[in-house]
């Protein structure tokens, strides 16, 4: 067991754990808005992560060079796809959630 | 007709994005036949960066660049190329598409022609799906142009 593993361990139950939350998130969160702030910040963290880890146990080669072009795309492509999704919805007319009207 | 988007954010990345995802377009095409890959798959990524050109930056600029002549040309060019290595090899007295005869003609052992001719192929269906891909998306998005004038 040396350092590599011990990096890749924690990276993936890091990555691991951001996909889980963000999956209760998605399934509890009462509305469109506040499931999307759930899905679009978690999911890339953990997606960032998973493939860092990923990297790591590869090792330097091409093949994990290639990997972290991937981490690099995904986390600039989903929180812009996250950002242009979210605009839609508002501006289609989709209210956000509030407390007050689950009260009356 | 698809609008130019006035939102700063998605603008800047797609405009960021889109020369990234062409190299990655023209690294599958060219490694189609050593990795998963190939003319086609390569050619719906290129056709879908100009797509991603398109529904950020409108439909206006994205004509400026490739204009309906254009991917005419280029889809009818793409067909030629594949069409006219195959006819090229029957011309040099083998199959249609049989590359191995295209070693008299690029001084190479056959082997190697063999490559070189798949290479030739995958960029010409390459060239004709993209284009093809990209007419499709400009017909549907124009359709509904047409649909609002009507409806004015």
């Amino acid at each position: 067991m040396n350092v590599t593993d011990i990096l890749f361990v924690l990276f993936m139950a890091g990555g691991l754990f951001f996909f889980t939350t963000a999956t209760i998130g998605l399934l509890r969160f009462p509305d469109f808005f506040s499931r999307l702030h759930a899905t679009g910040k978690g999911d890339t963290l953990a997606v960032f992560l998973s493939l860092v880890g990923l990297g790591i146990y590869e090792g330097f080669s091409l093949t994990s060079l290639k990997i972290i072009f991937i981490a690099v795309f995904m986390f600039l492509a989903q929180p812009t796809a996250t950002h242009a999704i979210s605009r839609a919805g508002f501006r289609s007319g989709l209210k956000p959630w509030l407390k007050e009207e689950k009260k009356s | 007709m698809i609008q130019k988007s006035d939102d700063i954010i998605i603008k800047t990345l797609a405009r960021i994005l889109v020369p990234f995802i062409q190299i990655y377009a023209l690294y599958v095409i060219m490694h189609g036949h050593y990795s998963p890959g190939g003319g086609f798959q390569g050619g719906v990524i290129l056709a879908a960066s100009i797509i991603l050109l398109m529904i950020t930056h409108g439909l206006k600029d994205t004509q400026k660049r490739m204009s309906e002549k254009t991917v005419a040309i280029l889809s009818s060019s793409g067909v030629l190329i594949y069409a006219g290595i195959g006819v090229v090899c029957l011309i040099l007295a083998g199959n249609y598409l049989d590359y191995s005869k295209l070693a008299k003609l690029l001084h190479v052992a056959p082997a190697h022609a063999r490559s070189l001719g798949i290479l030739g192929i995958e960029i010409g269906v390459g060239l004709a799906v993209m284009a093809v891909m990209f007419s499709v998306f400009f017909d549907i998005s124009r359709g509904e142009v047409s649909q609002e004038d009507e409806d004015e």
